[in-house]
Parts: structure tokens; sequence; C-alpha cells
């Protein structure tokens, strides 16, 4: 096997500016697909994150028919302490939950006194929350960063429009479940940076407020929204919820519960879909480059070699080395163009890291952007340019180790 | 038992709807060790029989034995096989692979065909590199040589894998004629050492003299068999 490599790495050397010429197109490719996926990966995980960490949280759930009515916040599918209690118990049983938020989520009015605008508004447990949604802390610009009793974070573009500051008394008046309108007067504690994505303009308050407001005389949860320790653990987490919580039946023996990751909460979820679908194409067009140009050079190379094709097979090479002989050549093509373009395609990811491009997305502005990119990414890259460089030399190969001895000594 | 015993051998060539006959009803047999050189105008069908011997074409008619094997009868592999393991070939424009070395050239057939061990692969192509006088040049690539070192190469190559045979088709059409001669003379020299069959043709009747046994083709059929230092045949 040595020696076939010996012998196909001299081949390629022999035509040194094809060589070349046809390394570099596939280490463009290659270039090309590293920065593509590294940037619109870490775009989409930055988006993701943000989306998951300052407001969803990774998976979420509810009452069955609530999602369907969220636009609406339905008290009336609200989950009772019996259920709350049941779900608290399943997600203390499945091992990579981090922590999790009751929230009741409830629309209401909000006035300063002077004027009266709506108000969509989170109860929750501070703490519980903090640690669900991490990054609601730095959405918090002025005011203390926690949410206090007797407290109200709001939107900024609702203290804008209300021209209301942190400190500034407010009521927030909201319906129950009953029908009947209640208000309570609270300090602005915050003022809530937007973001883009459901509940990204939604105000947050104390949960024992919330009950009060909606006189709610045992808590009945909206939604409880959980953080899981490794994101990558979504799926398996997500299952393993609802196979556990699928069993509780309500008393038309439908399903008590429903659960949905970020992606069927988020309609950044088909934008991040769509980025996998360029990245797939994007690949695609890498295999096409690297298939046209690896059989282009390799049916050249046969062509060129006849005479010694049919020297060596005079002499007594098997048919399967002589394929073999131009399969290596391929593949070791394919390699260099593979370990060019990978060692420029991580040089240009790392100075786009030290450029730091910025961008902004939605309400956010000056995201920065930060391409990574995971070495299994690189591998598969490297390795689907290996395996198409070998197929794409497979027919000329084929050819070359088909040709008849005789036929091949004649030629001119 | 001759090494070659060829039988009423036919050849014909399709070009479009003509049927052209290479070879007609050649009969001959060549013993082992001999030194044999077919002769006759371009056309008569040299490089035709040549490439029947060597197997690496088939007759259209006749029977065919090589060292006792029945080559009609091989299928592509097994030609192959046969070749590597019996028949050498030197050919007129040397065929060096320009990418080897001399070393590694004549080395080739042993490790690619042969798969030979190192230790008696380095044994057989050093002791060939001697024979032909190529030692000084052992690591130089083919076209770093002249051509008649070329040819020398080839002959070491040819011979390297200890063949019964060894099929010369004009191995010194290429060459000045005093190369030519020292070419003829290596071969007759690697007969006498190795006992292997020379067969090669050729169109110089100064180097059809350097042959023992000669026959002559004229238009694909055997004409004349003449026996250096013996009666017509």
């Amino acid at each position: 096997m040595g020696n076939l490599f010996k012998i196909a790495i001299r081949n390629l050397l022999r035509y040194r500016r094809r060589t070349l010429l046809t390394a570099s197109l596939v280490a463009i490719g290659v270039i090309f697909v590293l920065i593509f996926v590294a940037t619109s990966g870490s775009f989409k995980n930055m988006i993701i994150s943000q989306i998951t960490d300052s407001m969803l949280g990774h998976i979420q759930i509810h009452r069955k028919g609530y999602v369907a009515s969220i636009d609406n916040l339905p008290l009336t599918l609200n989950m009772k302490p019996q259920a709350v209690a049941k779900v608290e118990k399943v997600i203390s049983e499945i091992p990579g939950i981090d922590t999790y938020s009751p929230r009741i989520k409830f629309g209401g009015g909000f006035s300063n006194f002077t004027e009266t605008t709506n108000i969509r508004l989170n109860g929750v447990y501070p703490d519980k929350e903090m640690r669900t949604v991490p990054l609601l802390v730095s959405r918090i610009i002025e005011g203390e960063k926690i949410i206090k009793k007797g407290e109200v974070v709001i939107p900024e573009l609702l203290a804008r429009g209300m021209k209301v500051k942190v400190g500034d008394m407010v009521v927030i008046i909201a319906t129950n479940k009953d029908g009947s309108v209640n208000g309570k007067q609270l300090r602005v504690g915050g003022i809530l940076e937007s973001a883009t994505g459901p509940g990204g303009r939604d105000g947050y308050l104390h949960i024992e407020d919330a009950m009060e407001i909606l006189r709610m005389d045992e808590m009945e949860i909206s939604e409880v929204a959980i953080r899981l320790h490794n994101f990558g653990n979504l799926k398996s987490i997500y299952t393993k919820l609802n196979s556990a919580l699928s069993t509780e039946i309500n008393k038309q023996g439908k399903p008590t519960f429903e659960i949905h990751t970020w992606e069927g909460l988020s309609p950044f979820y088909n934008i991040a879909r769509m980025i996998d679908v360029m990245t797939f194409f994007i690949k695609l067009m890498l295999i096409a480059i690297v298939l046209v140009s690896i059989m282009n050079v390799m049916i050249m190379a046969v062509y060129e070699r006849i005479r010694e094709i049919g020297t060596i097979a005079a002499i007594g090479t098997m048919p399967g080395k002589i394929l073999s002989m131009f399969l290596i050549e391929g593949f070791s093509l394919g390699i260099f163009g593979a370990a060019i373009g990978t060692l420029f395609g991580l040089i240009i990811i790392f100075i786009l890291n030290l450029v730091k491009i910025t961008f902004n997305f939605g309400m956010q502005t000056g995201l920065v952007l930060s391409p990574t990119i995971k070495v299994p990414d690189i591998f598969l890259t490297a390795l689907i340019v290996i395996i198409v460089a070998t197929l794409g030399s497979l027919q000329p190969a084929f050819k070359a180790s088909r040709m008849k001895p005789i036929e091949a000594l004649r030629h001119v | 038992m001759g090494l070659i015993v060829a039988e009423d051998i036919t050849k014909d060539y399709q070009a479009g709807e003509v049927t052209l006959r290479a070879l007609n009803r050649v009969t001959f047999e060549i013993e082992p060790a001999s030194f044999v050189s077919f002769v006759g105008p371009s056309g008569s069908g040299k490089t035709t029989l040549l490439n029947l011997i060597g197997c690496l074409d088939k007759p259209t008619e006749g029977t065919l034995k090589v060292a006792d094997t029945d080559v009609l009868s091989l299928n592509r592999k097994q030609s192959a096989s046969f070749r590597g393991e019996n028949i050498g070939f030197i050919f007129q424009d040397f065929n060096l692979i320009p990418v080897l070395t001399v070393y590694e050239n004549i080395e080739y057939p042993l490790l690619m065909v042969q798969n030979i061990p190192s230790r008696e692969r380095e044994e057989r192509v050093m002791k060939l590199l001697g024979a032909v006088d190529m030692l000084e040049q052992k690591n130089k690539y083919p076209d770093q040589i002249s051509g008649g070192q070329k040819q020398r190469v080839a002959v070491a190559r040819a011979l390297v894998t200890n063949p019964r045979l060894v099929l010369a088709d004009e191995p010194t059409a290429n060459l000045d004629s005093k190369t030519a001669y020292m070419i003829i003379e290596l071969m007759k020299k690697m007969r006498d050492e190795f006992e292997t069959t020379f067969i090669f043709s050729t169109h110089d009747q100064k180097i059809v003299g350097e042959a023992e046994i000669i026959y002559t083709l004229e238009d694909g059929e055997l004409k004349d068999r003449q026996v250096k230092g013996g009666a017509n045949g």
C-alpha cells in the first residue's frame, strides 16, 4: 500500500501545476464551507441562546391546549397545584435538568395614573426565573437587576411610551379567570430591554403579586420553563419528560400536559432550519466542486498515461492494483485539498474572531458574531471531500484497470 | 516439449467491414534458452505474433502453449498473473515508468506483481543492476539517462522476475547501431547467465544476424526458419 501511495504522490508531483490548481479548487470549496458553517452556526447558536436564555428556557410545560391559545394568555388553562406538583416531581426525577421556573402569565392594563395601555406580564419566583433564563438579568437596563415583591419590571418601549421611569408608581389592572377586575399599585423596579421572539416584550413581577392581582386562592401556573445542564441533551430530556407526563390523563381521557422544546415555541426555529438547509446545499456544492474537479483531473491523468498503464498491465500488474493506483491518487488529492482548505479555513475563522463582526437581530443590536466550528464539523467536511475525491477518481481508475494492455501499448 | 508450441495460429483484425489477416496458419516450436528472432518487413505480423506469445492478445484460430500452459484458456486475470510469473517484456520505446528511479523501475515487477520480500528484492535488483552495468545510475530517473541506458534498465526489469521467456519487440529500433549491438550482446549474455529464452523482432538486418534461430515472416506467413550454423527449416 505504501508503494501505491509513493507512486500516486510522485504522479501528482509530476504535474505540479495541475495538482496545485485542482487542490486549490478543492481547498477553496472547503474554506467556504468551513466559514459558512462557522458563521451561520455561531449566528444560529447565538440567537437560540438569546431566545432560550433570556425568555423561553429550553423546554416548557403547559396544560394541554394552552399553547394553541397562548396569544390570549388564558387563565382558564392554567395548571392546578396538583398538576404543578406532578410536574415538579417528574422534573426532580429526571437527571440533566438544571432548574425550572413556574410562571403565571397574564395580560392586563398598565396605568401611570394619566393614561392606560396593555401589558403582558409574567409572575415569577425571581431566583428561579433568573436561574432558568440567566440572560434576563442582562436585559434589565435600568434599575436593580432583580425582581422584588411590590415591584414590576417593564419593557423599555412601554416605559418610553408611557413616560415612566424606575421608581415611579404604576397600577397593574387585570381580569381574573372569573371575570372580576382587580388592580394593584406597584413600583417600577426596572426597565427591560426588548428581545426578539415570544415573550420578548413581556414585563415581570413577583409571583405572589401576580396571585394577588388575579385573586388566586391557590397558585395556578401557566407554564413551567425548564433549563437543562447541557443543551445538547434537549431531545433526550424532552423524550423523557414527554413519556413521564403523557401518562397523565384528564377527565376527558386526553393528556393533561403538553411539552414543547424551544423549537416548538419560537418562530426562529424555522430560520434555524433554513440555515441548516442552506448549510446542506453549500455542502452539496462542495461535493459537486470536488467531484467535477477530481474527476476531470483523473480523466486527464488516465488519458495521458495510457501507455504507462499498458506497460504495467503487460508486465503483470493486476487490474485491481491499477485501479488502486488511480484511486489512491484521487484520495491523496482529496487529502491534500482538504488539508489546505481546513488550514486556511481555520485561519480565516480565527481572523473573523479577531475582527469581531457585529450584527443586529430584531430588537437586539450590536451582537458580536463569534464564528466557531466544532471539531466533528471539520472532520466531517474533510471526510466528505476525501470520500468524494476518491469516488470522483473511481470511474477513470476503473477505466484504467479495464484497459487491454495491447490497446494501451499501441496508444500514441 | 518446446517452451512455445504454436500450431496453425491465425489472427484476424476487423477494420470496419473489412477483415485483415495479420497471421495466417503459423506453426513453430521454440526450445527453452533459445535466442530467437522474428524478422520481416513492417506489417509482416512480427508484433502480432509477439503479442500472442506474450498473452497480450489471443489468436482467432489455432493453438498456443507457452511453458506448458494453454494460454488461450486463460482469462484476463490469469493472463496477467501468467505474464507476471513467466514473461518479461522489452519495448521499443523502453516504457520505463517516469516517476520511478532506475532501481525502482527494475524493482517494480517484484514489488507490485510478485510481492517478493524486500531483502530478496534488493538482492535481485542489485545483481541485475550490476549485470547491466547501471549501478551508478540506480537513483536516476528515466529522463536523466540515455536511450541505451534506458534499454539496459528495461532488460534488467524484464529479467528481474526470473522469467522463462523474454519478448522484445524491436528493442533496438530507437538506438544507434553501436548501442543496438550492445543491447543484443547484453541480452545474449543474460540468456547465457539466466538460461532465459529471448525472442525479439526486428527488421534491422545487421541485428538479425545476432540471433541463433531466425524466423522470417512475410504477409503474416512464416516463410523461413534459419538456425545459425545449421540448415534452413
